[in-house]
């Protein structure tokens, strides 16, 4: 098929051929030519208040579809706006495609009106780059994008076009064939080194599986089910894959590191095997490296074979993909006689029991966080996609949501972009329309995307949003109270004052609720949950004092956790 | 302790791909001692010798994998001690007079370098060779006075028959 048309219409074809159904961004001068054949295409484009916005929407759209999300803005400012959102895209290895028009090719390099090297700035944060400045270019430069990605480890791709190349005529041709000599990612993981690890497991007296985002992005919970169905250890999860093993499983003892439960944390520490799969040992996880998971050997697996001995050193690499991985060591596991681990299960346990995750003060008059995250998630329930932003909420959102089912879960890890969750929670919404989808955000994050919620009420994007509003930059002033001698330097909102949360929201097309007592929340949540004509923004005032526990302090190691302030758990049965 | 390896990567030759590889080695805070870049036998692809200072084998693995990682680098191969040939190119200007040529000459002669422009107080040398013998003949030659020296980067090339672009598809690791 060859047809005649412009640069830019060949850019809105190729992208209705790749099945591209919603794009996110905002128009300016040269992506304009791009904007006039969309007008007419199947592909629908939602107008957002800020490039940011678009980039995280497509995020949100990426995690809850499983799809590459598409985010379109204009040159220079327009697409400086978005390198937050790709930022944390890369380092979330989340697949989206962003569309970003450039100053026509003759005028690049001179400063010219809204010119910016958007290649050059998003290099490091992307995982490829296309500058487009011929329109016979443009599809296949689409094409390795969405292909780039979407396989191997995802993660965003720039497509930078400039003017002239979308208003030239070409022949558009389809299908096209590409060529990426030099990328090749290895899929399938090596037969003997899967073997192997069945093996190591079979030998351990205290393995753990650790499971990371890479579960969500190879769509693996099955396969790690199957994996703990044959050999039953303990798992734990990192921040990206809560849900994808039920937290309701008596082997799941939840996500470990600097804010983890310390069955988890101690899991690690104290395991003989660790079964890594899609993680990174993020600092966040391993606090201080050389005192992590010292008497562990680790089998580390990851599609991804930078990620294999960057950070922690490694005795079983496997390179390859999470969901064919955990089947084939399913398979081997089934065909092994496997040692029953009871007493390290039950040493577990113990820490479990011992030492809950802290829930904040029951007796309290004044709202508890944690609390009020745990009733949105009673009442939600497990089939709700829930996003947040970043800070104590998160932590809290972590902890004490129902994680019962996979890729229902989407935060801002690895970057921890605060200003995520509402137009994540909005790309989420669009891609998964009949599901209930709940952002819970902070005072603070909400403050700085929330004008999106008028591109949802315009847009009939009926999402719901918690502010849960401690009027603080909680987490800071966590820090500030441990390690800066309560000296509270900048962290006061006085969002008790100023903006009325509930007046914004309605001033945006909401319905807005607040609850301030105990006997408010039920009440407020249910409600949410009835309205789907428009979205929800529901503020909850509550104590600003409320602290995330457990927490390993920044720099110390992992056996020093903390379970509340100034208390230690102590490591009894270390002989097991 | 620190190692120096050399590196010889195979890209495509698309624009801004130096700039993707130099930016990789800053923002990763890995070290270089000299990168040279050109053309090869196939017009589609340059070839890079980067040569690289790693203080163990960890972080020369780190290197290599994050370089793979970037889409239009096709080959990485780390070059062997002693199944390559590397030079490296000098073009050094040195004062020199009636007084003393004579004695210059005698080791560019000796070096089997080349005096490629003469002026009634300069020399300007060009030499060639590994780097050893380069050090060798600018120490020898620093005591005349050094006015100007410009250095090209590494290059390196496998001793035999296999060259570096066989096969190139198939075998870089994954990504």
């Amino acid at each position: 098929m060859s047809t005649a048309m412009t640069g830019a219409q060949a850019l809105v074809r190729t992208l209705e051929e790749l099945g591209v159904e919603h794009a996110f961004g905002i128009p300016g001068g040269t992506i304009l030519p791009f904007f006039d054949p969309l007008f007419d295409s199947s592909i629908r484009h939602i107008l957002v208040r800020h490039e940011q916005g678009a980039a995280h929407a497509a995020e949100g759209y990426a995690m809850a579809t499983g799809r590459v999300g598409v985010c379109v803005a204009t040159s220079g400012p327009g697409s400086t706006n978005l390198v937050t959102g790709l930022a944390d895209a890369y380092m979330d290895s989340v697949p989206v495609v962003a569309i970003t028009g450039q100053v026509t090719s003759t005028f690049i390099g001179t400063d010219a009106f809204q010119e910016a090297d958007i290649r050059g700035i998003t290099f490091p944060i992307t995982k490829h780059s296309f500058l487009v400045k011929r329109p016979e270019d443009i599809a296949a430069a689409v094409v390795k994008a969405f292909h780039i990605a979407s396989t191997g480890r995802p993660g965003p791709v720039l497509v930078d076009v400039a003017k002239d190349a979308l208003q030239g005529t070409t022949e558009w041709t389809w299908p096209i064939q590409i060529d990426l000599p030099g990328y090749k990612p290895t899929i399938s993981p090596h037969f003997r080194q899967v073997r192997e690890a069945a093996t190591m497991i079979a030998a351990a007296k205290k393995p753990v599986l650790f499971i990371g985002g890479g579960i969500v992005k190879s769509r693996a919970a099955q396969a790690v089910a199957d994996v703990i169905d044959k050999a039953p250890m303990p798992v734990v999860t990192t921040l990206m894959a809560r849900g994808c093993f039920p937290d309701s499983h008596p082997l799941n003892f939840g996500m470990p590191g600097m804010h983890g439960t310390v069955a988890a944390v101690g899991a690690l520490q104290k395991a003989d095997l660790i079964v890594a799969v899609g993680v990174r040992f993020d600092d966040r996880v391993t606090g201080v490296l050389s005192s992590f998971a010292q008497n562990a050997k680790v089998i580390h697996c990851d599609v991804d074979p930078a990620e294999i001995g960057k950070n922690k050193a490694v005795d079983l690499p496997i390179v390859g993909d999470a969901r064919l991985m955990l089947t084939d060591l399913a398979h081997h596991l089934s065909e092994m006689d496997l040692p029953a681990w009871n007493e390290w299960v039950g040493y577990l346990q113990g820490l479990e029991k011992k030492y809950p995750t802290w829930a904040g003060d029951p007796d309290d008059d004044i709202l508890q966080p944690q609390e009020v995250i745990r009733r949105i998630g009673e009442i939600a329930g497990p089939d709700t996609i829930f996003v947040t932003g970043v800070g104590q909420h998160q932590m809290w959102s972590a902890h004490f949501l129902p994680h019962e089912k996979p890729y229902q879960w989407l935060t801002s890890g690895g970057a921890g972009t605060m200003g995520y969750c509402v137009p994540a929670t909005m790309g989420a919404k669009v891609g998964a329309p009949d599901k209930v989808v709940w952002g819970i955000d902070g005072d603070g994050c909400f403050q700085m995307t929330n004008q999106e919620l008028t591109t949802c009420a315009l847009n009939n994007i009926p999402i719901k949003i918690a502010v849960i509003n401690n009027q603080v930059l909680g987490m800071v002033r966590q820090w500030q109270t441990l390690f800066y001698n309560e000296r509270y330097s900048n962290t006061e909102l006085f969002t008790d004052r100023l903006p009325d949360f509930v007046k914004l929201a309605e001033a945006m097309g909401c319905a807005a609720l607040r609850a301030s007592t105990w006997e408010e929340v039920d009440g407020v949540i249910n409600k949410a949950m009835e309205i789907n004509d428009r979205p929800v923004v529901v503020e909850f005032i509550v104590h600003k004092d409320a602290m995330v526990w457990p927490m390993v302090p920044a720099g110390t190691s992992n056996d020093d956790i903390k379970y509340a302030r100034d208390m230690a758990p102590t490591w009894e049965d270390d002989e097991l | 302790m620190t190692t120096i390896t050399t590196l010889s990567v195979l890209v495509q030759n698309n624009p801004g791909v130096l700039a993707r590889i130099a930016g990789l080695f800053a923002r990763r805070g890995f070290n270089i001692e000299s990168l040279s870049v050109g053309p090869t036998e196939r017009e589609d692809t340059s070839r890079m010798t980067i040569v690289a200072v790693t203080p163990d084998e960890a972080a020369l693995e780190q290197i290599t994998k994050q370089l793979n990682k970037l889409i239009e680098v096709i080959k990485i191969t780390e070059m062997e001690k002693g199944k390559t040939v590397r030079r490296e190119l000098v073009l050094v200007k040195v004062r020199a007079d009636a007084t003393n040529r004579t004695e210059i000459l005698a080791l560019v002669d000796t070096f089997r370098a080349k005096v490629v422009d003469v002026a009634s107080d300069a020399l300007v040398i060009e030499v060639t060779g590994k780097y050893g013998k380069v050090r060798a003949f600018l120490d020898l030659i620093a005591p005349y006075g050094i006015k100007e020296l410009v250095q090209s980067g590494l290059v390196a090339v496998s001793r035999g028959s296999k060259a570096m672009t066989d096969k190139q598809k198939s075998d870089k690791p994954a990504s």
